[in-house]
Formats: C-alpha cells, structure tokens, sequence
C-alpha cells in the first residue's frame, strides 16, 4: 500500500511538472493554433539559466527562479517578433518546420555551451532529503514542486476566471474572429499569453532539474510529452491541461515502477486511444 | 487558355507527364558515380536509399498534404523485415525487397485508417506517436530485433546468384539506383494519373473535393498505403547493403531527417526529394568531422532558412527564378 502511495505522490510531483511546462502552449495553441514545436526549448533555457546561476555566480535556488521565468519570456517574445508571427497563417507543416529547427539550434547551443552532461544543482539544504508521515517517507523537493505547481495553478485559474485580461483571453481561445470583431487586440494579447506560458514553461524547467535532469536533449525529449498533455488534455483548456498532466504523470510513473520492461510503450498506446476516442481532447471544444 | 485545358484532362495530363530532357539528363547523371567517383559508392548508395525513402514521403506529404512525423516508422519495418529474413536463412534480396514492402504497406493499410480521419494537431500526435510506438516496441523486443545492439548476423545473397555485394559497393549502388529508378517510374506514372491529380486536389481543399465526386478517404488511404510500402522498400535496401539494422532505422531522428530532405529539395515536386536527398547527404558527409549535435545546429538553422525565404525548396526557388527570366525576356 505504502508503494502505491509513494508511486501516487511521485506521479503528482512529475504531473504537476508537466503542467506547468504545458500550459502555456495549451493557450496559445487554442488562441492562434500555432504548433509550437519549440515550447521546451523554453523550458531548457530557464533550467540553464537556473544552473548557470547557481553554480557559476553562486545565486540561491529561489533566487534564480524568477530569473529563469524571465529569461525564458524574453526570449519568446525576441522569437515571437523574428519568426513566429509571420506563420500564424501558414499551415501546420511549415510551422512545424520551423519551430523543430529553433528545437535543433537550442539543442546544439545548449550543447556547445554546456557539453551534453547532466547538470547538477544545488538546492538549499532544507528542500533536501525527506519527512516521514504517517508511516512514509515524502521527499521535501517534491512536496516543495507539489505546492509550487498548486499555487501556480490557483493563481492562474483565478487570473482566468475572474480578471479582465483572463476573460479577453477565454474571448479570444474561443472564437479569435469574434473577439477581434470586439475590439480585443488579439495580437496584444497573443503577445503577452505567450510570454507568459513561456516564462511558465522556463520556471517549470528550473524546477524540473532536480526531478528530470537537465542535458541539451530535454527540448526533443519533454516537448513529446508535452504536446501529449496539450493534445489529450484539449487546447486551451486549463482544467483540461491539468487533468492530462496529471493522468500522464501518474501513468507513466506507474509504468516506471510495475511494468519497466515495457518502457513508454504504454504512454504512447495511451495516448494514441484517447486520441481517437476524443480527437479534441478531454476538455476541447474544437 | 493554353491549348492543353482547350483539348480536355486527357490530354493535360499527357502533357504534363512527357520527360523533359532536363529528366533525362537527371538520370544520366546518376550513372556518372560508377565511372567519376568510384570511391563515392557506398555514400552514392545512401543518397539513391535516402532518395527513395524521400520520394515516399513526398507522394504522401507533398503530393496528398498528409503531415507526418513518423514516416520512419515504415522504413524501418521494411529493414527489420528484410534483415530478419536474412538472419532466418532466406538471404535473396529481390523477394526480400518485395516481401518488405509488403509488410511494411500492409502496416500502412491498416494505420491508414486512422490517419485518414485526422487533421491539424491531432494528425501531428497520432504520426508521432505511432513511429514513437514503434521505436519503443523494437527497443523493448530485443529478442527479436537486437534491441539497442541491433539485428546481428546478415548475409545478402548476390543478386540475380550473380551480382555478389563488394566492399566498394559498385554493386549496391547499382542495385539501390535500379530500384529507386523503378519505383520513381511507378511514382511518376501515379502522379500523372488521374489519381495523381485528385490527391493534389484532396491537398488543396479536402473539402471541396468530394463534391467533384473524389472519394477522399479512400484515395488518402491508397496513397497512404502506397507511400509505406516504398519507405519499406527504401528500408530494406539499407538493410541488405549495409547488412545492419540499428533502431535509429525507425527513430524520430530519421522521421525528422526525411522531412528536411524532402522539404529542403521541395515538396510536391517529384525530384525535390531526391534532390534533397542528395544535398543533405552529401552535405553531412562533408561535415562528418562535427560532432552530430553541432551537424544539427546547421540544419535547424537551414530548416528556419528555407522555411522562411524558400517556402517551396531549392526546386521551387529555381523554378521561381526561370519563371522571373522569362517573364523578362
């Protein structure tokens, strides 16, 4: 039972992880439909940033990690006026192409900074190690991630619910024609949500180092498992981002630990079938 | 009105499919390694392989606007097919050719009919995912396939009992052109066809297309199926020349791989693949001396370039700049 347990929590931790790597492309892929590709190599950026940080200038951890959402929504919006604004209308395929060769060129850079070695961080002494609770042991890194990814969760539901900028948004990820004819600046906006979900994704690649490592191959390697979450979960649905994070979360954790062998046959099988069964996702509209 | 839509379909597509002396001039020029550059053969041999392989992808992504990500997929069930038959005693390799590109179109058939169904980001996933299936299965059978070692112990039989495969590789290039030439003929056929024009059409406007009477699932699902068994094909040459078979054959990297080729030659052109076939392949070549991960520095950066100034390839460039010329003339 306690390895349920355990296999449960870890499954969280992992889930709310790719939560808050996807969300961001879950939005603006509802908002402009635009397949980026690329979302992870934003990620990789804010762990890097993170790393640097930490060990070359010797930051504290939660220090770095505002640097690293910052970082991370910079450069979106440095890629978002070069490159991707004049393929909002082009189709799939060259959008497509176009983000897997910023994905190569990340993934080269990274590694001709940084070698293709793991990276090690550095984490204050308190988030180390674990606490024992009723019987079991929980690692305080990934209570710390839980908690985090939870706060992150809540403030961006509320955002979306209840202010002006997250109804213009909901506006805009529901019919984009309609809200312009509205007099919402779509493009504005678009802006603004895509550095946003890109700084996320940058702070989730921060927080990701201690769980997932963080080598030049984590922009290919992550972005799979992101574009599952966005596509299972529904695009531009939250709750829906959510849910699928944490179903894959806990789906591949439980792969991990009762059926190794099998590796990620089973998430790929998965997703495949609830694909087909709901080609717009859990909570898609479209 | 030029006089070819005045004299009707039939005689536009004849018009179209007549070989241009630029064509014959192309494929006269492939026999020029076996004489010019001999030490050239065994890359000569994977640039016709990797031709092939983009030739397939191009019938179904540049003729029929099918996104795929997974293409690899099919190339590598035709390789483990044809080297798994070595292994198991039957070494000939003109059956071994057709036996899989059989079991790689028959894999086509049957996931035909979920790619006919889906578009957009849906179509991306299932593609992906599909080739990602595939690569996680071999790599979990290894009793089967050699897994991460890969498939040990193939012996290619000499062609027709007479042709024996030489360290040179005079003999796989001339069997891997052959067989590229052969099934480039068939695609060439296919494209010109009545066929070949609906599909552009299905490309065009999906939608608009089953109101002229173009049974559309059906023709992406012909095309699908058609595309597989010559990627399969494309697979089991590597296999047979190179008597190995790793799983990088079915790998994301080699879906990718092809998409560059196929894009940077130009899609929806018959030669864009070959022709990007060759540039790509020529070009890593050069570069070998660079670390793999800086060689794909290069090709993100040629991915965004071509993208972003030859939307349609080096073909579709070049046919822009003849099209410029003569209007000035």
């Amino acid at each position: 039972m306690a390895a349920v347990f355990g296999m449960l929590f870890d499954g969280v931790a992992y889930g709310m992880l790719l939560f808050l790597m996807s969300v961001g492309l879950s939005v603006t892929l509802g908002m402009m439909n635009f397949v980026n590709l690329a979302h992870c190599s934003f990620a990789m950026l804010g762990g890097y940033v993170a790393v640097t940080l930490m060990n070359a200038w010797g930051w504290p951890f939660f220090a770095t990690l505002p640097v690293a959402f910052m970082a991370a929504a910079a450069a979106s919006v440095v890629l978002e006026r070069l490159f991707f604004r004049r393929f909002y209308n082009a189709g799939d395929l060259q959008q497509c192409l176009l983000t897997i060769g910023i994905v190569f060129v990340s993934i080269a850079g990274a590694a001709y900074i940084y070698g293709t070695d793991q990276q090690p961080v550095h984490l204050p002494a308190y988030l180390t190690g674990s606490i024992v609770f009723g019987g079991m042991e929980f690692a305080v890194y990934r209570l710390f991630l839980i908690a985090t990814a939870s706060l992150i969760t809540l403030v961006l539901v509320v955002g979306i619910e209840t202010t002006r900028f997250g109804a213009q948004v909901r506006a805009a990820v529901n019919n984009q024609r309609m809200a312009r004819g509205l007099g919402i600046d779509v493009d504005g906006l678009f802006a603004v949500t895509f550095a946003l979900g890109s700084g996320l994704a940058g702070l989730g690649g921060a927080l990701a180092i201690e769980m997932l490592g963080l080598d030049p191959s984590f922009a290919l390697t992550y972005v799979i498992y992101v574009l599952i979450v966005v596509s299972v979960g529904g695009l531009g649905s939250i709750a829906g981002t959510f849910v699928a994070a944490m179903l894959l979360g806990i789906s591949d954790m439980a792969g991990k630990y009762y059926i190794p062998a099998l590796g990620s046959v089973l998430i790929y099988l998965v997703m495949l079938a609830m694909i087909m069964w709901r080609p717009t996702g859990l909570f898609g509209r479209r | 009105m030029t006089s070819a839509s005045v004299a009707g379909p039939h005689a536009y597509l004849q018009a179209q499919a007549r070989w241009r002396r630029g064509e014959i001039a192309f494929w006269l020029a492939t026999l020029l390694p076996l004489v010019l550059t001999p030490d050239y053969l065994v890359l000569a041999s994977q640039v016709a392989i990797a031709g092939l392989f983009a030739l397939s992808l191009d019938l179904i992504l540049g003729f029929s606007g099918i996104i795929s990500l997974g293409h690899a997929a099919y190339f590598g069930v035709g390789a483990y097919t044809a080297g798994l038959l070595s292994v198991w005693g039957w070494g000939e390799p003109l059956t071994g050719l057709l036996i899989a590109g059989l079991a790689a179109g028959l894999l086509g058939y049957v996931t035909s009919f979920i790619i006919a169904r889906f578009h957009h980001l849906a179509l991306i996933m299932i593609t992906l995912g599909l080739g990602l299936l595939l690569q996680e299965a071999a790599n979990s059978a290894s009793w089967l396939t050699g897994g991460f070692d890969g498939l040990q112990g193939i012996n290619t039989w000499p062609i027709l009992q007479k042709f024996d495969f030489d360290l040179y590789g005079y003999t796989a290039y001339s069997y891997s052109l052959a067989v590229l030439f052969i099934v480039f003929l068939a695609a060439r056929r296919l494209v010109y066809s009545p066929f070949g024009l609906a599909l552009r059409g299905i490309r065009e406007n999906g939608q608009r297309m089953p109101a002229i009477g173009a049974p559309v699932y059906s023709h992406i699902r012909t095309i699908y199926t058609i595309g597989a068994m010559i990627a399969g094909i494309a697979g089991a040459l590597l296999a047979q020349t190179t008597e190995t078979v790793s799983l990088e054959a079915l790998g994301f990297q080699r879906s990718a791989d092809v998409v560059v080729m196929l894009i940077v030659g130009g899609a929806g052109r018959l030669y864009g693949g070959l022709i990007g076939a060759i540039v790509y392949i020529v070009a890593r070549d050069r570069f070998s001396g660079l670390n793999p991960q800086y060689w794909y520095f290069w090709i993100g950066l040629l991915l965004i370039a071509v993208v972003m100034l030859l939307p349609n390839g080096i073909l579709g460039g070049l046919a822009l700049l003849a099209q410029r010329l003569r209007a000035k003339s």
